[in-house]
């Protein structure tokens, strides 16, 4: 298997974006790595898609040749192929194409990731969003997403003594990167007493706990490192891509208060790169409600067991932290655009690692780590990413 | 007959209010028609509750107290006026619910308050002609009052199942016989949400005649009269029409003592007389001569003559919540969150 | 919600009847056709047995939910938890009869008999297994006589018409 780097990122705002259709904004995105990536349309070999809900949302399947048609590639019968696995469903497509570039059956591919929330009500959307959990055993019976992450959250709080404080402090600091984010669903500052004063979703999470409904969509076009100097005066390797699987159901899990799924796609992703949670500079951690960060951190081994509580509120990942953690705001203040969010996480990173990402840089970023999930964990994706010199 | 009681398992929900909070909200001197009622307080349902859950509630209960196979039930009938459909039975979800299905046979009841001891009867004739090994008979409500009527008082929720038999009875059917007349004194027609009553026509020509007339030809059938009884049980729209038609068939407040249940949970219509004779098993030594007398609307009079036997002395009545437990326990509520739970809160459409 | 989808799992929803390997003894819910302990999955093939639950467990987390499930608005703030069942399984269900702030890790529970939802006024009603506080020993009705029986459920493929 080749090399493969990323050669052009792209991304829309994320936020309510009440004027732009999905087909618009998977369109803009696209193209906006193509041009970053100084690639013609003619070039690519295939298009990756990454959505989750579309069907639902707004009533549309089949989306990646529709996105295909209307960036104008339908009349060269591209090949598009939509990926789906819950919110991880943009990092997946992100894996799809690694392994399309790397095998050698494409030399360019663009993967987008493109979600639309807001055409439908927030308590249709909050439904939609439970489809990720298990519907027979965990949603028919009052389940939603927020609800089993704050079973976790309670655990974790059992377990290890971790506050609602602490949690706030997660949110707290996305909002803090978010308001140096021109791109961000929210640029406000927020505060820990406004965290814990936030009407309840499901205890202890509140509404400031959770990340909101965003519209948005971001690409990324990837292709042979060996080519990419032609491409990019910084082409970023992608060092390892790795996916894993765990129990659909919460309940069925070995543990609650840590993803196995992130464990395992953790270490082989390190094992792959060769590199250990120590070389990482900046992550992007999924981090849809406030507990999972402190989880993914634990998980990924940037923490011991239990003490990611502590060691955030101690403002350890803030900007200039080991590492810093979403430094885009994350799901919560970049906004929560389910299929696009594995796509922009690695937009971030890439910019990071390139230099290019002004007021939230992390100076000396060398190796950076996506990690998303789907539903509460039954999927994990983790993507290193490398400067390539 | 050999036929009798083999088991038997109440359920009441866990909340209450006061006719002093229905008052308030209607004007009324609420204490004072509840004192009027002899009611105290009433059960209410969850959102989550309906007749099917209470029904099953009850029955499991019974079913795990007298050890009972599920597979050897041969019959379930629930009675109630407020099923949870029209069409489509609560008794094929309940015997579901308790393993019973699918080799037996099921149906619902309907004779307003009476459509329980309605059941217990069909029971009793499928196990005396040993058509079936087990009979459940269940008689459960979460009827409603219309709001600011003076049935919104006493209207409460409840269930009770018992399960007929000829092995290991508790309590032997000596007899049972009914009085059944056309009359028009409570009613609710199809469609309408609540039911509608006659006033006082309700008393006299109904619930008195019919109670004390079957009285009489059990007593008459058996050749017993009330001195021969342990316990008495009546239908209990409220708690003073059965203490006053006791009095009137001759019997002490002690015989009635066990029997009463409706002063702390309300009315439970179709449960409320076999709630009654539920507290009364609770209770009851060996050998005690019972006599049940129900009432429905409509209307009729079921009445048992009934006798605890030797095996109740052996069975468990310490598995599973008694009616004392329902009569004592209950959390208040105000009148909004009751209105909120029995639906008489106009919400959004679509 | 689906009318045949939801009416399959009654056996579950209803009866609490799961499954269990024959060979390493680990139980299930809901019932599985693969045991996922054994080491090679083609030691449970048609090794998995059915296994009726008590219905009796305690709380391993909870949490109070204010923005609910559809068909859950009418129970809003209620308690969703994760069981664990005494016989092995952790389920995921509502606790009720209990305020809210009286709920706690390691509550004993029951399995108990509600509305899970109903399609409107004049759709079907689903019922399913929620959790009760258990009461004091001699406790409340569990899902199954003393003998065990799995009850039976819909009826099987094989018996529809030829």
């Amino acid at each position: 298997m080749r090399e493969v780097a990323v050669l052009g990122v792209g991304q829309t705002k994320f936020g309510e974006l009440w004027d732009r259709s999905f087909r618009e904004i998977g369109i803009e995105a696209g193209l906006h790595a193509l041009i970053d990536a100084k690639l013609s349309s003619a070039d690519l070999g295939a298009l990756f898609l990454g959505n989750m809900a579309s069907g639902t949302l707004i009533d549309q399947e089949h989306i990646a040749p529709l996105i295909a048609d209307y960036a104008g590639l339908a009349g060269r019968h591209l090949p598009a192929v939509r990926v789906e696995g819950g919110g991880a469903s943009g990092a997946l497509a992100l894996h799809q194409g690694y392994l399309a570039v790397a095998s050698g059956a494409y030399d360019y591919v663009v993967v987008g990731g493109a979600e639309k929330l807001t055409d439908v009500p927030d308590a249709t959307a909050t439904q939609i969003t439970a489809s990720t959990a298990d519907h027979e055993w965990e949603v028919v019976f009052g389940a939603t997403l927020p609800a089993l992450w704050g079973l976790v959250a309670r655990r974790h709080m059992h377990l290890y003594g971790t506050t609602r404080e602490q949690l706030a402090r997660v949110s707290v600091h996305a909002h803090e990167m978010g308001s140096k984010n021109p791109n961000a669903h929210y640029r406000n500052r927020i505060t820990v007493e406004q965290v814990l004063g936030a009407p309840p979703i499901a205890e202890p999470l509140g509404v400031l706990d959770c990340a909101p409904f965003s519209d948005g969509a971001a690409a990324v076009v990837l292709g042979p490192l060996e080519e990419a100097r032609q491409h990019t005066d910084t082409p970023i390797r992608i060092a390892a891509s790795v996916v894993a699987c765990d129990t659909m159901a919460l309940q069925h899990r070995k543990e609650f208060t840590s993803v196995g799924a992130t464990v395992e796609s953790a270490r082989t992703a390190f094992r792959r790169a060769r590199r250990a949670p120590a070389d990482v500079q900046v992550a992007e951690i999924h981090d849809a409600y406030s507990i999972c960060p402190l989880i993914g951190l634990e998980d990924l081994g940037f923490v011991e067991r239990g003490r990611a509580g502590p060691e955030f509120a101690s403002g350890r990942f803030a900007l200039g932290g080991t590492p810093t953690v979403n430094p885009s705001g994350g799901e919560k203040a970049q906004g929560r655009p389910f299929g696009a969010v594995g796509v922009a996480q690695v937009v971030e990173l890439v910019r990071q690692l390139r230099g290019e990402a002004k007021e939230r840089q992390v100076s000396g970023a060398k190796l950076a780590l996506a990690h998303d999930l789907g539903g509460t964990g039954a999927t994990s994706v983790v993507h290193l990413l490398e400067r390539a010199n | 007959m050999e036929a009798g009681i083999v088991s038997y398992g109440a359920y009441v929900p866990r909340y209450r209010i006061t006719p002093a909070e229905i008052g308030r909200v209607w004007g009324s001197d609420g204490e004072s028609v509840g004192q009027g009622l002899n009611v105290v307080r009433k059960s209410v349902p969850a959102p989550d509750e309906d007749t099917i859950t209470i029904s099953t509630e009850a029955l499991r209960t019974a079913l795990a107290r007298g050890g009972i196979d599920p597979q050897t039930i041969g019959a379930v009938y629930v009675g109630s006026e407020s099923h949870p459909y029209a069409v489509k039975p609560t008794a094929t979800v309940v015997a579901q619910a308790v393993g019973a299905t699918p080799h037996m046979t099921a149906a619902d009841f309907e004779f307003a308050c009476k459509a329980g001891t309605a059941a217990i009867q069909t029971c009793l004739g499928l196990v005396g002609a040993e058509m079936i090994r087990y009979g459940v008979a269940i008689g459960t409500d979460t009827s409603q009052g219309a709001p600011g009527d003076a049935l919104e008082y006493s209207a409460s929720a409840g269930g009770a199942a018992f399960v007929i038999g000829r092995e290991r009875v508790i309590c032997r059917v000596h007899r049972t016989l009914s009085y059944t007349t056309d009359t028009p004194d409570f009613w609710r027609r199809e469609g309408q949400r609540y039911p509608s009553h006659s006033g006082r026509f309700t008393g006299e020509p109904a619930y008195f005649r019919h109670v004390t007339e079957c009285a009489r030809a059990m007593f008459e059938a058996v050749g017993t009269s009330s001195k021969d009884y342990a316990h008495v049980v009546f239908h209990q729209p409220n708690g003073k029409f059965p203490q006053r038609v006791g009095k009137q068939l001759g019997f002490s407040e002690a015989q009635m003592r066990y029997g009463l249940v409706t002063p702390y949970i309300g009315n439970t219509y179709s449960a409320a007389a076999l709630l009654g004779l539920a507290n009364v098993l609770d209770h009851a030594k060996p050998r005690e001569r019972v006599l049940v007398v129900g009432y429905g609307s409509g209307a009729g009079s079921d009445a048992f003559d009934l006798e605890t036997t030797d095996a109740l002395g052996e069975f468990d009545r310490n598995h599973g919540r008694s009616v004392q437990y329902y009569l004592d326990q209950g959390v208040e509520i105000p009148y909004a969150v009751y209105a909120k739970f029995r639906g008489k809160i106009r919400m959004a459409e679509g | 919600m689906s009318i045949a989808r939801f009416w399959r799992e009654t056996p579950r929803r209803y009866n609490l009847g799961g499954s269990k390997c024959t060979t390493c003894g680990t139980v299930y819910f809901p019932p599985r056709p693969v045991c996922p302990e054994c080491t090679h999955h083609r030691q449970s093939i048609e090794k998995m047995v059915p296994f009726q639950l008590s219905g009796a467990g305690e709380v391993l987390s909870y949490t109070v939910v204010h923005e609910p499930a559809e068909g859950f608005e009418m129970q809003v703030p209620y308690v969703l938890a994760l069981v664990r069942t005494d016989e092995g399984p952790v389920l995921t269900g509502q606790v009720v009869d209990v305020d809210p702030a009286q709920i706690a890790i390691g509550l004993r529970v029951r399995a108990t008999f509600r509305k899970l939802r109903e399609e409107g006024a004049a759709g079907v009603i689903h019922y399913g297994y929620k959790f009760a506080p258990a009461d004091e020993p001699g406790g409340g009705p569990s899902t199954a006589a003393r003998s065990g029986t799995v009850p039976a459920g819909p009826p099987a493929a094989e018996r529809s018409p030829a």
